[in-house]
């Protein structure tokens, strides 16, 4: 403790001198005189003492931690175990769907909205977990099978005046189609070369979408597209956007609600297995290709409906709304957040999109600010924030409760 | 070798090509029911290799693979993909060590039920009265053979966090859990210390008596394959040189010059 603390006022100290000449020192030419700014100082010895001491210590930590590992130790924090309780969770789960019921009748059309895209994003993101946190295959290209949904939305509205409510499945199943469409030709491809081809996919999708006017209408996009009917009673912008907010909170609960299912399915270890050693996991007998398809197909099946509820609360889509940054955000959630965990994107999803909408004023140095978050992540929590939730099982003689990671 | 027992795996003149490097030369070999076969020979000599083409991992250069299942028809191995040789019945475990680290010690045995189970997607989604039975089946399952190898009380830890004896006994259990008739251990007690090296020689013998699993071990520890081998089949640079009882074996001047010179160089 003490070295650190030596460390970092030597490093203020080095700042001091280095930023001296800049901050400092200021030759006022007007007045031929020089002038001083000694605060200045002042705020870099104390900036730079503070950051460099948190460094080291979050470093020191994840040292120890490292150390206790390597000897065997308890290294879940308090956090983790509590997560693992299921009666913590359950009352956890409660206060927040409660909190979640009641938000759009506290709050007013504007915070609704945002709450919308943020659960949107909620939806991508857990659909994406499937393909990259559970099953480890690397996608650029997600974006796509979002705006496969929103394009059947818009197109079978458009052209046969199909409702929401129908073209929810069908937008999920073509999620689905063009997952498995993605799948076929990449099933032998690994790290860099998936990445490529995967970027490729979400890059065609824009292009074919901007160019092919008679389907999609071009770069101008696609409009009046109905919002979600409620018997078919005409809402008002207010009554609509709380009734879109509804239907997203229980989309969000149907997502979590077979993702978990899942994850804790057949299904669901040989996906984490086939992450975790490809190898192993064909040579215990598990079919490579149709793991690695499904995951693709059943991460986009999410995609693919969330598009369609996506272009209805928009009602016009355009193909400037599925672009490669999109892909990335969403990636960014998923490794933001912990791989495989649902928990974990979950809070991510919220942590990536809220926080830039309530940070506005900032909005300059959003990407800034995403960099170097994504950065010290990596630095210090490279397996994201909820990581490590073991899942225990129930089996004879044992006293433990089955526990849901 | 009594003719009277079954044959299970029958291999004829396998080769295996990496480019200009000739692996596997022509090696022939056969396991019978309940044998508790061994396969030897210096670093580099293709042992792995030679496990690698028949579990499917390679597809062999030349050569016949041939697993006769008792009381099904005679299935030719090669160009099958590793998941289906797996299905026949045939599981094996690694020398360097591939577990699922971030999965638990029981999650890992569970995979090794996949291919004898097969609720499917929309099941697991709608978990019906039949999966659940399915499940628990599996868990239960693969706890017995975690009792089995000895790391019941494992059983929630994550596998990396296993000490290394205890990983490759996690391996066999895992390989295990396919339900096999023969298995294949790749140096199962490499980097193990005495005593664990002796519990594993233990484990070894139980599963094949108990189990009824025919067995093919890699291993360097001279003293375990003695023990509980034969018979034994030598290979170097590719060839097969020897095989035979272990006395044989020991006796034989080709395996004694393989391995001292080795040490002499
Ligand atoms: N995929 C590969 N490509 C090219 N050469 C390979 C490959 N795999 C193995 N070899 C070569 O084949 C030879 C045999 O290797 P193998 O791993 O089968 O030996 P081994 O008998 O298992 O040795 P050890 O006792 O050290 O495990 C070696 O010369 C090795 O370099
Ligand atoms: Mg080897």
């Amino acid at each position: 403790m003490l070295k650190n603390f030596k460390q970092s006022i030597l490093v203020s100290l080095w700042f001091v001198f280095l930023t001296f000449p800049l901050l400092a020192v200021r030759v006022n030419t007007m007045d031929q005189v020089v002038v001083w700014r000694w605060m200045n100082m002042l705020w870099v010895a104390i900036g730079a003492f503070v950051l460099s001491y948190l460094w080291r210590y979050m470093l020191a930590r994840q040292q120890v931690r490292k150390q206790v590992a390597d000897e065997g130790g308890e290294t879940r924090s308090k956090t983790q175990l509590l997560l693992e309780d299921m009666s913590f969770r359950y009352k956890a789960m409660g206060v927040i769907l409660l909190a979640a019921l009641v938000f759009p009748l506290v709050f007013d059309t504007y915070q609704s909205t945002i709450m919308i895209s943020a659960l949107i994003y909620v939806v991508l993101g857990l659909g994406l977990n499937i393909t990259v946190g559970l099953a480890g295959l690397l996608d650029l290209g997600f974006v796509a099978f979002f705006g496969v949904g929103a394009y059947t939305y818009a197109l079978l509205n458009h052209h046969f005046d199909l409702g929401f409510w129908i073209t929810l499945p069908i937008g999920g199943i073509l999620g689905c189609l063009f997952g498995v469409i993605l799948g076929f030709p990449i099933l032998r491809l690994r790290g860099d070369y998936l990445a490529i081809v995967t970027l490729g996919f979400g890059m065609i999708f824009k292009v074919v979408m901007e160019n092919w006017d008679a389907l999609s209408f071009g770069p101008s996009g696609i409009a009046n597209i109905d919002k979600p009917s409620f018997f078919g009673m005409d809402l008002s912008l207010a009554d609509s956007t709380i009734y879109i907010y509804y239907i997203m909170i229980a989309m969000v609960i149907f997502t979590i609600l077979v993702t978990t299912r899942l994850r804790n399915s057949r299904i669901g270890r040989a996906w984490i297995a086939m992450r975790e050693d490809e190898i192993a996991c064909v040579a215990m007998g598990i079919d490579i290709a149709r793991t690695k398809l499904s995951a693709y197909a059943l991460g986009a099946f999410w995609a693919g409906m969330v598009g369609v509820l996506f272009a209805s609360k928009t009602t016009f889509i355009n193909p400037a709304s599925f672009t490669f940054m999109e892909s990335a955000i969403i990636l960014s959630i998923v490794v933001l957040g912990g791989m495989g965990s649902i928990l974990g994107v979950i809070l991510g999803a919220f942590l990536l999109i809220l926080l830039p909408e309530y940070m506005r004023a900032f909005s300059e140095y959003r990407m800034l600010a995403f960099g170097a978050a994504m950065v010290l992540m990596m630095i210090f929590r490279p397996q994201g924030i909820i990581s490590n939730l073991r899942q225990t099982y129930k089996y004879k003689g044992s006293k433990e409760k089955i526990n849901n990671g | 070798m009594a003719e009277n027992k079954h044959k299970l795996l029958e291999v004829k003149g396998l080769t295996m090509d990496f480019g200009g490097l000739r692996a596997v030369d022509s090696v022939t070999l056969e396991v019978y029911e309940g044998d508790i076969a061994a396969l030897i020979g210096p670093n580099g000599a293709g042992k792995t290799t030679f496990f690698n083409c028949i579990t499917g991992i390679y597809n062999p250069s030349k050569g016949d693979i041939l697993l006769h299942p008792k009381g099904l028809k005679t299935r030719r191995l090669n160009g099958l993909k590793p998941n289906k040789v797996t299905e026949m019945g045939l599981a094996r475990t690694f020398q360097n060590i591939r577990l699922f680290p971030d999965m638990t010690v029981l999650e890992n045995v569970m995979i090794g039920r996949h291919c004898r189970t097969n609720s499917g997607i929309f099941k697991a989604i709608i978990r019906s009265k039949s999966v659940r039975d399915e499940e628990q089946q599996i868990v239960e399952s693969s706890y017995h053979l975690l009792e089995k190898v000895g790391l019941a009380d494992f059983a929630n830890e994550f596998s990396k966090n296993l000490p290394y004896g205890a990983q490759r006994r996690l391996e066999i259990a895992r390989a295990m859990a396919t339900d096999p008739f023969l298995l294949l251990l790749d140096e199962p007690a490499a980097g193990m210390n005495p005593q664990e090296t002796s519990d594993l020689e233990q484990l070894i013998c139980k599963i094949s008596a108990e189990e009824q699993i025919a067995i093919l071990l890699i291993e360097h520890d001279m003293k375990l394959v003695m023990n509980i081998s034969d018979p034994i089949y030598v290979m170097e640079y590719g060839k097969k040189i020897a095989e035979g009882s272990p006395e044989e074996i020991k006796d034989n001047p080709k395996v004694v010059e393989a391995y001292l010179g080795e040490e002499t160089e």
